[in-house]
C-alpha cells in the first residue's frame, strides 16, 4: 500500500504499529490457552512406557497390559503358530506390511523383534473395539474350518492372523498397530520406549 | 485491490440484507456520538467487560480441568482441592489460567466499585438513566453472587468456612430462615451437593443473567446516550445534522483511547497475576491451601476484602429489635446497606448532576460516605473487638445517612450554575 | 460531625492494636540455590515423606531444581514406581489416624498455607522446625514454640539434640545432636526452601515470564498512546 495525499502516513504507521502489538499480544494469550488443552503432566504419567517381565509367558500364551489406556497384548508363538504366518499370506489385505503401522524393527514376516514374541495394541482398526483371541484352529474355532488362528473382532467382524495381519475383504483397512516397545534384558520388555533416540 | 474490495462490498451487502451489522455497528460505535470530555474515569466501564471477557475465557478452559467434587481421594484430600493444585501444575499453562481468574475477581470488584463511583461523582444514575443504574446495581449483586459461588470452588479452608457463614445467614430470616438455608445446602453442612450446586450456579447460570444484564445496561446507555464530567446533556446542542455539538464518534475517538486505558490496566494486571498473584492475601486468602475441613474452623476468618464493607455493616448491628434478635437486623442492615444504593436516582434532589457544581454539603458527606466505606472493609477483614464494633457502628450509621439524607442535603446544597456546553478540564 | 470525622480517622489506628503476635524467624531466600533445594528434596524425602504425603508433587518435576529423571529414580524414588509419579506415601489414612490420633497433613502446599500477618510460610516453616523442645506432658514427649501442642515428635532430632524451655521461654540446647547449630539451621533452610519451592513449583518461571509480558506491554501502551495522540488532535 502507497502513501498519497488522501492518506495520513503517519496515522497508518501508527495503525499498524498498534495493530501488530495487539495481534501479538492476542496470539501471546493465545497460545497459552490453547496448549491448556494438551494432555496434562498426569496424562503424560499414565501415558508412560510400561516395564513388562515375560519370563513367565510360556509359548503359545498371551498376556495383556495397559499403555495409554490401550490393551497391548504380548504373545508368545509357538514354532506350528509361526509356521502358519507363511500359508495366510496370500488370503491378507497387507502380508508384507507395506503399510505404516509398525516401527521399522518391526516390518517383517513375524511382525516382531524376537521372532516369537508378538507385541501389538489390541485395538481392531477399524473403529476401535478391542478384538477378541482365536487361537484354537479350524472349526472348533466358530470361525471357519481352514482357520489358522489369531484374533476376531466382535464389533464387525474383522480378522487378524497371529501377527495381527489384517485378512481381505474385511471392515478393518489395516494390521494391527505394533507400539514402539524394546528389550532391557531376555525377560524385562519396555512398551511405549525404544532406542531410535 | 478494486477487485477484492467489491467482493468484500457484496459481502457486506448480502450480510445487511439479512442482519443489521453496518446499521448496528453506525449506532454503536462509529456514530454513537459521546461527549469529548470524558477523563480517567471513564476507563473503567469499558475494563470492566474486558474482565469479563477474562473471566469467561479463563473460567472456561478452568471448567475443563476442575472437579466439584467434596469426597477425598487416596491421599485423603478433597477431589475439588485437589483439581485445582491439578490445575496450577500438571495442566499446560494451568497456573497461568488459574491466577488470571483469581486476579481478575478482584480486578472486577475493583473496577466495578470504581466505575459505581464515577457515577456518583457526575451524577450519572440521574434521570434519564435510571434504568441504567438499575441495571447496573443488579449486575453488582449478580456479580456478588457470582464471587460467592465461585469462592467455595476450591474448596479451602476459606471456601468452606465462607459459604459456611453466609448461607447462616439466610437462616436469620423468621419462621422459614432454617429451611431456606437447608435448602440452599442442600445438606446439613456445607458439603458435596452446595458444591456442586455452587458450580452451576457459577458456571451457567449467573453468567448467563450476567451477560443478559450487560447487554441491557449498554442498550438503555446507547438509548440515552453517556453523562459526562459536567453533567450536562450534550444532545440539547445539535449541529444542523443533528449531531452533538459536544459529541465525537465513540469509533475511532474513544476505542482508541480505551486502547491506552486497556494497556495500562493489563500492566497492573500482569504484575499481580506474575508478581504478587496472593496480593499479600487478599486475593487469595493464605487459610485457602489448607484443603476444606468442617471440623476447625481456622482461627481467623473474614470475607475476601470486596465484601468487607457489607461484612462490618453486619457484625456492627448488636441490639434486637422489635423482639427480632440482633442476627436477624444485621442481615438486613447488610442487605440494605448494598440495595439502597439502588435508589440514588430517586434521593438525589440535587439541580446539578456533576461533583464539578455540587456545594459543599453532597461533597462532605460524599468524602465521610468514601472514608467509611473505606473504614468498614478494612475492619471487616479484622476479627471484632469492642472498640472496633463502634467504630463500624459509626462508620454504618455514615454510610446510611449518606443515602437516607440526601433528598435533604441535595437539595438545601448550595449548587454553581451549571454551563451551557461541555468544559474541557 | 467534626467528633465523628475525628472518630473515624482515628479508627484504623485504635481498632488495629491488639491480638496476640507470633515472633517467627526469617527464612533463608535459597530459592535459586539449585544445591540447596536438592538438599532440601533429600532429606523432604527422607524424614517427611514417610508419614506426609506430596501428593499434587510428581517426581519427575524435580527437573526444575536440577534434578534429572535418572537421579530422581536412582536417589530419591522410595515410594513410587515411575518417575512421573506423585510423592504419595505407603501408609493408610486410617491406620495413621490410629497411630497419630490425626493423618499427618499433605505438605504440597504447606508453605502458602502457613502464610501469615507474622510472616510467610516458609519463615512459619523454619521457625516450626527448629523449635521442638522437650516437654513430658506431651504423648509424644515434644512440644513446639510456633506450633503450640503439635502432635508430630521432633523428626529432625537426631540432626538437632535436645531443646528445653526455660522459665524465661527461652529455648536451651541441653544435649547436642549430630550436627551444629549453625549446620542445623542451614539443613533446615534447605528443607524450608524446598517446601517453598514444592507449594508452587512454577514461581521463579512465573517472575521472569512476568518479565517479558511487562517490558512487551510497555511497548504496546508507546504504540497505543502515540495512536491515541494522534488521532485526538483532531478534536478540541
Amino acid at each position: 500500500m502507497s502513501c498519497d495525499d488522501k492518506v495520513d502516513c503517519g496515522r497508518r504507521r501508527l495503525l499498524v504499529a498498534t495493530a501488530a502489538a495487539g495481534g501479538v499480544a492476542g496470539v501471546a494469550v493465545a497460545v497459552p490457552f490453547v496448549s491448556s488443552m494438551l494432555p496434562s503432566e498426569r496424562a503424560k504419567a499414565a501415558g508412560a512406557p510400561v516395564e513388562v517381565d515375560i519370563s513367565k509367558l510360556a509359548p503359545g500364551q498371551m498376556m495383556t497390559v495397559e499403555w495409554r489406556g490401550k490393551p497391548v497384548w504380548i504373545i508368545s508363538r509357538t514354532k506350528e503358530q509361526l509356521d502358519t504366518l507363511a500359508k495366510v499370506a496370500d488370503k491378507l489385505a497387507d502380508p508384507k506390511s507395506e503399510k505404516n503401522m509398525q516401527p521399522e524393527y518391526a516390518k517383517n514376516e513375524t511382525r516382531s523383534i524376537k521372532p516369537e514374541i508378538l507385541v501389538a495394541v489390541g485395538i481392531c482398526t477399524h473403529l476401535g473395539c478391542s478384538p477378541t483371541e482365536k487361537f484354537k484352529t479350524g472349526a472348533e474355532s466358530g470361525i471357519d474350518a481352514d482357520w489358522a488362528g489369531g484374533f476376531f473382532c466382535p464389533c464387525h467382524g474383522s480378522t487378524f492372523d497371529l501377527a495381527g495381519r489384517v485378512y481381505k475383504s474385511k471392515p478393518a483397512p489395516d494390521n494391527l498397530e505394533i507400539p514402539p516397545h524394546m528389550y532391557l534384558g531376555d525377560a524385562k520388555l519396555v512398551i511405549g520406549e525404544d532406542k531410535k533416540a | 485491490m478494486s477487485k477484492v474490495n467489491a467482493l468484500l462490498q457484496g459481502t457486506l451487502n448480502w450480510v445487511d440484507e439479512r442482519f443489521p451489522l453496518t446499521s448496528n455497528w453506525k449506532a454503536h460505535l462509529a456514530e454513537y456520538y459521546a461527549p469529548k470530555n470524558f477523563n480517567f474515569w471513564y476507563f473503567f466501564g469499558s475494563l470492566a467487560m474486558l474482565v469479563l471477557v477474562i473471566q469467561i475465557v479463563t473460567g472456561i478452559l478452568l471448567t475443563m480441568h476442575f472437579k466439584p467434587d467434596a469426597s477425598l481421594n487416596a491421599s485423603g484430600v478433597p477431589v475439588a482441592f485437589a483439581s485445582v493444585e491439578y490445575i496450577m501444575r500438571d495442566v499446560p499453562w494451568g497456573w497461568l489460567i488459574r491466577y488470571m481468574h483469581s486476579t481478575g475477581a478482584s480486578a472486577f470488584f475493583l473496577v466495578v466499585y470504581l466505575h459505581m463511583f464515577r457515577g456518583m461523582l457526575y451524577g450519572s444514575y440521574r434521570k434519564p438513566r435510571e434504568l441504567i443504574w438499575i441495571f447496573g446495581m443488579i449486575i453488582f449483586l449478580c456479580l456478588m453472587a457470582e464471587a460467592f459461588f465461585g469462592y467455595l470452588l476450591p474448596w479451602g479452608q476459606m471456601s468452606f468456612w465462607g459459604a459456611q457463614v453466609i448461607v447462616n445467614l439466610f437462616s436469620a430470616i423468621p419462621l422459614i430462615g432454617p429451611d431456606l438455608s437447608l435448602w440452599l445446602r442442600g445438606d446439613y453442612v456445607v458439603g458435596d451437593a452446595t458444591l456442586n450446586r455452587f458450580f452451576a450456579f457459577h458456571v451457567i447460570a449467573v453468567p448467563m443473567v450476567l451477560l443478559g444484564l450487560v447487554a441491557a445496561h449498554i442498550i438503555a446507555l446507547h438509548e440515552v446516550g453517556s453523562n459526562n464530567p459536567d453533567g450536562v446533556e450534550i444532545k440539547k446542542k445539535k449541529d444542523a445534522k443533528g449531531i452533538p455539538l459536544d459529541g465525537i464518534p465513540f469509533h475511532p475517538y474513544y476505542s482508541v483511547k480505551d486502547i491506552v486505558g486497556v494497556v495500562v490496566f493489563l500492566m497492573v494486571f500482569s504484575v499481580i497475576v506474575f508478581f504478587m498473584p496472593e496480593f499479600g492475601g487478599y486475593f487469595l486468602e493464605y487459610n485457602n491451601f489448607f484443603p476444606a475441613d468442617p471440623l476447625v474452623t481456622p482461627p481467623h476468618i473474614a470475607p475476601v476484602w470486596y465484601f468487607t464493607p457489607y461484612y462490618s455493616i453486619l457484625r456492627a448491628v448488636t441490639y434486637p429489635l422489635f423482639g427480632i434478635d440482633a442476627k436477624f437486623w444485621g442481615v438486613v442492615a447488610m442487605g440494605a446497606s448494598t440495595l439502597i444504593i439502588a435508589l440514588l436516582p430517586w434521593l438525589d434532589r440535587s439541580p446539578v448532576k456533576s461533583i464539578r457544581y455540587r456545594g459543599p454539603l453532597y461533597k462532605g458527606f460524599l468524602t465521610a460516605f468514601i472514608i467509611s466505606f473505606f473504614i468498614l472493609g478494612y475492619l471487616g477483614m479484622l476479627g471484632p473487638t469492642p472498640m472496633r464494633t463502634i467504630v463500624a457502628q459509626i462508620c454504618s450509621v455514615i454510610y446510611f445517612a449518606f443515602f437516607l439524607l440526601m433528598p435533604i442535603y441535595s437539595s438545601l446544597d448550595k449548587c454553581q450554575p451549571e454551563p451551557d456546553r461541555v468544559t474541557s478540564k | 460531625m467534626k467528633n465523628f470525622l475525628a472518630a473515624i480517622l482515628c479508627a484504623p489506628v485504635l481498632a488495629f492494636a491488639s491480638g496476640a503476635t507470633l515472633h517467627l524467624d526469617r527464612a533463608p531466600d535459597k530459592a535459586n540455590d539449585m544445591a540447596a533445594l536438592q538438599n532440601g528434596a533429600k532429606i523432604f524425602v527422607n524424614y517427611c515423606l514417610n508419614c506426609h504425603s506430596a501428593s499434587y508433587m510428581r517426581y519427575n518435576r524435580l527437573k526444575d531444581i536440577g534434578l534429572s529423571d535418572t537421579q530422581v529414580k536412582d536417589n530419591l524414588l522410595f515410594t513410587a514406581e515411575k518417575v512421573g509419579e506423585p510423592m504419595k506415601i505407603a501408609m493408610q489414612r486410617a491406620d495413621a489416624k490410629v497411630w497419630f490420633g490425626a493423618a499427618p497433613p499433605d505438605l504440597t502446599v504447606i508453605a502458602r498455607a502457613r502464610a501469615s500477618e507474622f510472616g510467610s510460610g516458609a519463615d512459619w516453616l523454619y521457625t516450626y522446625l527448629r523449635t521442638f523442645y522437650r516437654d513430658e506432658s506431651r504423648p509424644t514427649g515434644w512440644n513446639n514454640v510456633a506450633f503450640e501442642n503439635v502432635g508430630m515428635p521432633h523428626v529432625l532430632w537426631e540432626l538437632q539434640g535436645d531443646q528445653v524451655m526455660g522459665a524465661d521461654h527461652k529455648l536451651t540446647l541441653v544435649k547436642p545432636g549430630k550436627l551444629k547449630p549453625q549446620e542445623f539451621d542451614a539443613v533446615v533452610g534447605d528443607l524450608v526452601a524446598y517446601l517453598k519451592y514444592m507449594g508452587e513449583p512454577v514461581a521463579e518461571f512465573r517472575k521472569q515470564l512476568g518479565v517479558i509480558v511487562l517490558i512487551f506491554l510497555a511497548v504496546f501502551f508507546v504504540f497505543a498512546y502515540a495512536l491515541k495522540r494522534e488521532y485526538w488532535k483532531d478534536i478540541h
